[in-house]
């Protein structure tokens, strides 16, 4: 791998006043043809695509993105990563992203900004002490960190936190040391630079329009830039990955949602932890920068419209403002919206369908980023081998017919 | 934030009303001889549409009534409301007027699809 940053280039660069740093990858024209398509340039897309060059040794792979790279939900999101789902399943599927998110910087030599900060969940009544408790459980049967603590401890670890005196009381909460944030920017970036460097052509500026198959196989897909030929062909679109499949005759059980998040302006650092919420829905950490990044839920109904609704962001704001009354008269800078694809059972689909050479990687709802590595790893091993690696096999699409769902209602931090 | 106009009592706020998801789905009628793939077709999926979609709300902070609606989804522009025991309206030959298929600029977001 080509070293592109060291602190020898980074010298080197500022004495030109860093106006000669080379591009991070190349915007080639597409070929006619290609071994294996991606559509969708985020995180899970490129992540994709350079471990199919990487693991696999396909080199004739495009990425097409409809507008630049991680213009979707991978920069639209609130960064957090965690692995403390209930079901083994999922457990595995997660915890092997945090594995490799571990060693992600040192893998695409790019600073992700991984920080193993730690992610409260926390409880606030009966039932969520016990709901958690179980979690924490199950999470420990399957060798994960995650521990509960008491209201004590809680407050100990996020001082600035109110409770007691709110209308649901902080009684304890499940943490799990390793969770943590990351620089989505970064991801994509990252992923991109390096799998352009083992060949791939990243083609950015690109709507994919449909994909053409022929007899329940696939023969290419039809782009803003013409017709690309290919028989493997991975959809990694989240919110638009329905309208897709339609093109191609497939249904899939998704819906799509807007998801909003907000920052505020920056301050100096006050929780060095990321707290989320289910019950009161709220959930914040802070970046570096010190804005506040906070998580407000999706909007009630289907809506490929990316803003949301305010009277989901007032909800949110009301339960942050409660839990933390210091911040109460801090202003919001921005405010946007992604749309997420929703599965009934709220974990993801990473699977083959009807159509031979047609790969679909969605249903990620509200939390697809934390799991960018992994989902991007086995999705890869999926496309190059034609069969499900073990830890994605049990998230097939036959599930919504063979009745195996995998129900993550409790774990993900958007209720929905 | 959407204006809903319910059929029974007027155009209120969204947040009055919940989402009944899809509307027009049928239950099988031949329960005995479906299959797990059919049975599943009819639990777990529904229409995602970027377009028009037809849905059911209840003004569940109103009236508590339901209803049908017609709605641009890739707008939120709502082009009908109409009561449960109403015609299906036809909108087959709706022109999206928003000119990719994913209703977006080439460049952008969805944002600039409500502007006027």
């Amino acid at each position: 791998m080509k070293k592109k940053y060291s602190i020898t280039s980074i010298v080197k660069n500022s004495l030109s006043n860093n106006e000669n740093w080379g591009k991070m990858w190349r915007s080639p024209n597409p070929k006619k043809h290609y071994d294996v398509i991606i559509v969708g340039g985020g995180g899970h897309g490129l992540g994709t695509a350079y471990y199919l060059a990487k693991h696999h040794g396909i080199k004739n792979i495009a990425v097409i993105e409809k507008g630049w790279l991680g213009s979707g939900n991978t920069g639209r999101n609130t960064t957090i990563i965690r692995s403390n789902y209930l079901w083994d399943e999922s457990a595995y599927l997660y915890d092997h992203a945090v594995k490799l998110w571990e060693n992600l910087s040192e893998d695409l030599n790019y600073n992700m900004m991984f920080s193993q900060r730690g992610v409260l969940n926390l409880a606030h009544n009966e039932h969520d002490i016990k709901e958690i408790k179980r979690r924490v459980s199950a999470n420990r049967l399957n060798g994960l960190d995650t521990m509960w603590l008491n209201k004590n401890e809680v407050k100990d670890l996020v001082p600035i936190m109110n409770t007691n005196n709110l209308r649901y009381p902080v009684l304890g909460a499940a943490y799990q040391p390793r969770g943590g944030v990351a620089r989505h920017d970064a991801v994509a970036w990252g992923y991109a630079m390096r799998a352009d460097e083992l060949g791939v052509d990243i083609i950015q500026n690109c709507e994919v329009k449909g994909i053409k198959t022929d007899n329940y196989k696939v023969e290419g897909v039809e782009t803003t830039k013409g017709f690309i030929k290919s028989s493997k062909i991975g959809v990694v679109a989240s919110g638009h990955t329905s309208v897709l499949a339609a093109t191609a005759g497939v249904r899939l059980p998704l819906q799509s949602r807007p998801l909003q998040a907000l920052v505020s302006e920056p301050i100096k650092p006050v929780i060095n932890t990321v707290v989320m919420s289910n019950a009161v829905h709220a959930y914040v950490s802070q970046s570096d920068k010190g804005e506040l990044v906070i998580g407000a839920g999706t909007d009630g109904y289907n809506s490929f419209t990316q803003r949301g609704g305010y009277d989901v962001i007032e909800e949110t704001v009301r339960a942050i403002v409660e839990l933390y009354p210091i911040f109460g008269k801090m202003k919001m800078l921005r405010q946007w919206g992604g749309i997420v694809d929703i599965c009934p059972d709220a974990s993801p689909i990473i699977s083959k369908c009807d159509v031979e050479g047609l790969y679909f990687n969605c249903g990620w709802g509200t939390g697809g980023f934390k799991a960018t590595p992994g989902s991007a790893n086995v999705f890869a091993h999926t496309i190059a081998n034609d069969e499900p690696h073990k830890i994605n096999a049990p998230f097939a699409l036959s599930r919504f017919s063979d009745g195996r769902l995998i129900d993550e209602h409790g774990a993900a931090a958007v209720a929905h | 934030m959407i204006l809903i106009k319910c059929p029974y009592c007027g155009e209120r706020d969204q947040s009055e009303f919940t989402s009944g998801g899809e509307a027009h789905v049928v239950r099988p009628k031949n329960p005995d001889s479906l299959s797990d793939k059919d049975w599943g077709e009819y639990v777990f999926y529904r229409n995602n549409p970027k377009g028009i979609f037809y849905e059911r709300w209840v003004h569940s902070h109103g009236c508590k009534k339901w209803f049908n609606a017609v709605r641009n989804t890739s707008t939120d522009q709502i082009l009908k409301v109409y009561k449960v025991n109403e015609k299906r309206p036809d909108f087959s030959d709706f022109e999206n007027t928003l000119k990719s298929p994913s209703g977006e600029p080439s460049v952008g977001s969805g944002n600039f699809a409500v502007k006027k």
